[in-house]
């Protein structure tokens, strides 16, 4: 597993677990990117947002941004799954409410990057990150279900 | 029975320094108790009036006899003796300290069991028909498929902050013994040609709305099972409600959008899902199955001596057939008169352990009426079993009977509570204690919750208890005419509510009022479905 790489952003941490360079064109809104700037590369999802909106132009998009309001709110997961299921293979970061025990689950949906507004513990991520050694489910990381290594 | 490869093992080792990991870190102050609450949460272990209260998985309500033992030394080393069974086929124990848990989760672990996702707004402990494997009337057992999905909804990445919570119950046979229309999914294994899959209902539930699934799906293959599953549930995940705790059920969401919209989306969500190779193989299932063969049963049928009544009237009431020959299902009523609903002690936890292992092919099994089954029993150690529990005050011969009441924990622990459901269960028992009594009424589920959300199922009893707080005083309300099982139906309110002993004498009216006007072979709720609510407010109200 890729050690998280701690950037430093003008007061915010940002967790990456990718190695190209930090994206900086600013996020645009949903509404902006589907209305007026459509040649944003950047576009931040909020919880309710239909990330399917985004399947049409994917590939201009280098990173999407996906708000977590709560941590209580699971919905980015599922918008950050159908991103990836699409081929989405730019940067897809968690920003808001994201604790360290929920970036375990985070990753596997397919973040990648992680703006969490309270600082995290870099110890405790590491151990967090790499507690389970398998998955029962395939998701959207690279991680081999438990069914296929039993049966090949 | 399932036994855990290395696989399953890791997982539950690992959860175990998980949260050993999680407790020390909110006790050193670490984390606020509001961070610390979904991850306990998702470990079973809630905040009650008094304690922590653990609840631990009994994955669709089967387990052995070094489980069951584990669970009585749970009870004795970590709580005060006692462990309570649950509406959801697991069981609770209700006087924990927080600095323990990870001790007991290690000790369960070693064992093969875990509080993983017994609490918390995820997909719960899968429920099944407690008679699987062993009645006569199923089309194929269903744990391999709960199993199946247990391991599929264990730590699922997508799905661990849903809205709110999520219950699915399997069952594959025309009897529903599992409540399984009052799940969020309900899950009926069905054959069609040749082939085995599952018919599929959504937006079941009870709370404070309660209402009875759609059927989404009339058939799905089990390859495709899990790909459907996951896309019932992101819709769910993206769309259910979350700007209110109380309308964020999957039934809600399918009650604004009607099941028509609900299935359609999950229809194009599983297009898309179905693409990603979601599912396992068949060897999978097949690998599981095997597990779960039937014991060797070749015990031959016995005429047993009846010449004991309260053993006869025992087997009557507490005994079904096997579908194996020579063989008996047997239901241990932990509805003792007086008692609390559900509760064991340690030492009777034991005991039907040792029963299990001697006379079941070490198997038990929890039901969601609260009562504990073993399966595979011959009919010929019928009688050892029977002296067995009555030394060890089991052997109460009331099951389905009036006295046979669900009820939630209530006042006496839950911190939501607005009344007492324990007390109440008691007085009712007592009221009614004479067996023979409560045989001439048969057929009679009472179901008690001590508030609105319905944990003791109210609105499927065929009378129902709902406690409610009226100016500061404890009052119930009444319910008549609901169902669990396969004629689903939810229960109406009488009328105006009762002080504690008012609703005893109520229940009395009504009891009272079916006997006058029943036809002969009919049921309480046959009878009330024929006449309607009527007779019985006349009689309760005057
Ligand atoms: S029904 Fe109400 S009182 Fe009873 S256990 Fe549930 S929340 Fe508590």
């Amino acid at each position: 597993m890729a050690d998280p790489d701690a950037t430093d952003t003008g007061g915010e941490t940002l967790l990456r677990l990718r190695t190209d360079e930090v994206h900086d064109e600013p996020a645009v809104t949903l509404d902006a990117f589907l209305d007026g700037q459509t040649n944003a590369t950047a576009v931040r999802l909020e919880a309710g947002d239909d990330a399917r909106a985004l399947l049409p132009r994917l590939g201009q998009l280098a990173l999407v941004e996906i708000s977590f309001p709560t941590f209580r709110d699971g919905r980015g997961y599922s918008s950050a799954r159908i991103l990836r299921e699409a081929g989405f293979a730019g940067e897809l970061r968690a920003a808001g409410d994201v604790l360290v025990d929920q970036l375990p689950h985070m990753r596997r949906c397919g973040f990648d990057s992680f703006a969490p507004q309270a600082p995290i513990d870099p110890d405790v991520l590491r151990a967090s990150l790499s507690r389970y050694d398998h998955h029962y489910q395939r998701a959207a990381d690279a991680a081999v279900p438990i069914w296929k290594l039993r049966h090949g | 029975m399932y036994k855990y490869d290395e696989y399953d093992q890791s997982m539950v080792d690992a959860r175990v320094e998980e949260f050993r990991d999680q407790v020390q870190r909110r006790l050193a102050g670490q984390m606020t108790e509001d961070q610390f609450k979904p991850l306990r949460l998702m470990n079973g272990l809630y905040l009650q009036l008094h304690a922590y209260m653990l609840r631990v998985a009994v994955p669709y309500g089967t387990l052995d006899s070094r489980q069951m033992r584990m669970l009585a030394h749970v009870a004795r080393k970590y709580d005060r003796g006692y462990g309570h069974f649950t509406t959801r086929q697991n069981i609770q124990f209700n006087w924990i300290k927080l600095a323990d848990t990870p001790d007991i989760l290690a000790e369960l672990a070693t064992v093969e069991m875990h509080a993983i996702q017994t609490s918390g707004n995820c997909i719960r402990n899968i429920s099944s028909d407690q008679f699987a494997g062993a009645a006569a009337d199923e089309v194929t057992d269903p744990r391999p498929w709960a199993e199946l999905l247990r391991q599929w909804s264990t730590f699922h990445p997508e799905f661990t902050y849903l809205p709110r919570k999520f219950k699915i119950a399997v069952i594959a046979a025309p009897e529903d013994r599992a409540a399984m229309r009052l799940h969020d999914i309900g899950i009926e294994l069905t054959e069609r040609d040749g082939r085995l899959g599952a018919k599929i209902f959504v937006g079941g539930g009870m709370g404070r709305t309660p209402m009875i699934s759609h059927e989404i799906r009339d058939f799905i293959g089990a390859d495709d099972l899990l790909s459907y599953l996951e896309a019932c549930l992101r819709v769910y995940n993206r769309y259910g409600r979350r700007d209110n705790i109380y309308k964020a059920r999957i039934k809600i969401l399918l009650h604004e959008i009607g099941a028509d919209e609900y299935r359609r989306q999950v229809e194009e969500e599983f297009v898309a899902v179905k693409a990603l190779g979601l599912d396992p193989p068949a060897a999978e299932l097949e690998r599981i199955t095997a597990m779960f063969a039937p014991p060797p049963l070749t015990a031959e049928p016995v005429e047993l001596d009846r010449s004991d009544p309260d053993f006869a009237v025992w087997l009557d009431q507490n005994v079904r057939p096997h579908k194996q020959p020579g063989h008996a299902i047997v239901t241990i009523s932990l509805k003792l008169i007086g008692g609390i609903p559900g509760d064991a002690s340690a030492d009777q936890i034991d005991v039907m352990a040792d029963l299990a292992e001697r006379y079941s092919a070490d198997e038990l099994r929890v039901t969601h009426a609260q009562n504990i089954v073993l399966p595979h029993v011959a009919q010929a150690d019928l009688p050892a079993i029977w002296q067995a529990l009555t030394e060890t005050g089991l052997a109460e011969a009331n099951l389905d009977l009036i006295s046979d009441i669900i009820a939630c924990p209530g006042l006496d622990y839950c911190a939501l509570a607005n009344a007492r459901s324990i007390p109440v269960a008691q007085k009712i028992a007592t009221r009614f204690a004479d067996l023979g009594r409560q045989r001439e009424l048969g057929e009679l589920k009472l179901k008690i919750s001590g508030c609105i959300n319905a944990c003791g199922h109210h609105h499927a009893g065929h009378i129902g208890i709902l406690g409610v707080d009226r100016k500061g005083t404890e009052n119930f309300q009444l319910l008549l005419g609901g169902s669990g099982a396969e004629d689903v139906s939810l229960g109406k309110i009488t009328g105006p509510g009762f002080s504690e002993d008012g609703v005893v004498d109520a229940i009395e009216r009504v009891t009272d009022k079916y006997l006058e006007v029943r036809e002969s072979g009919e049921r309480f709720l046959d009878t009330y479905r024929r006449v309607g609510m009527e007779p019985f407010k006349e009689a309760i109200y005057g």
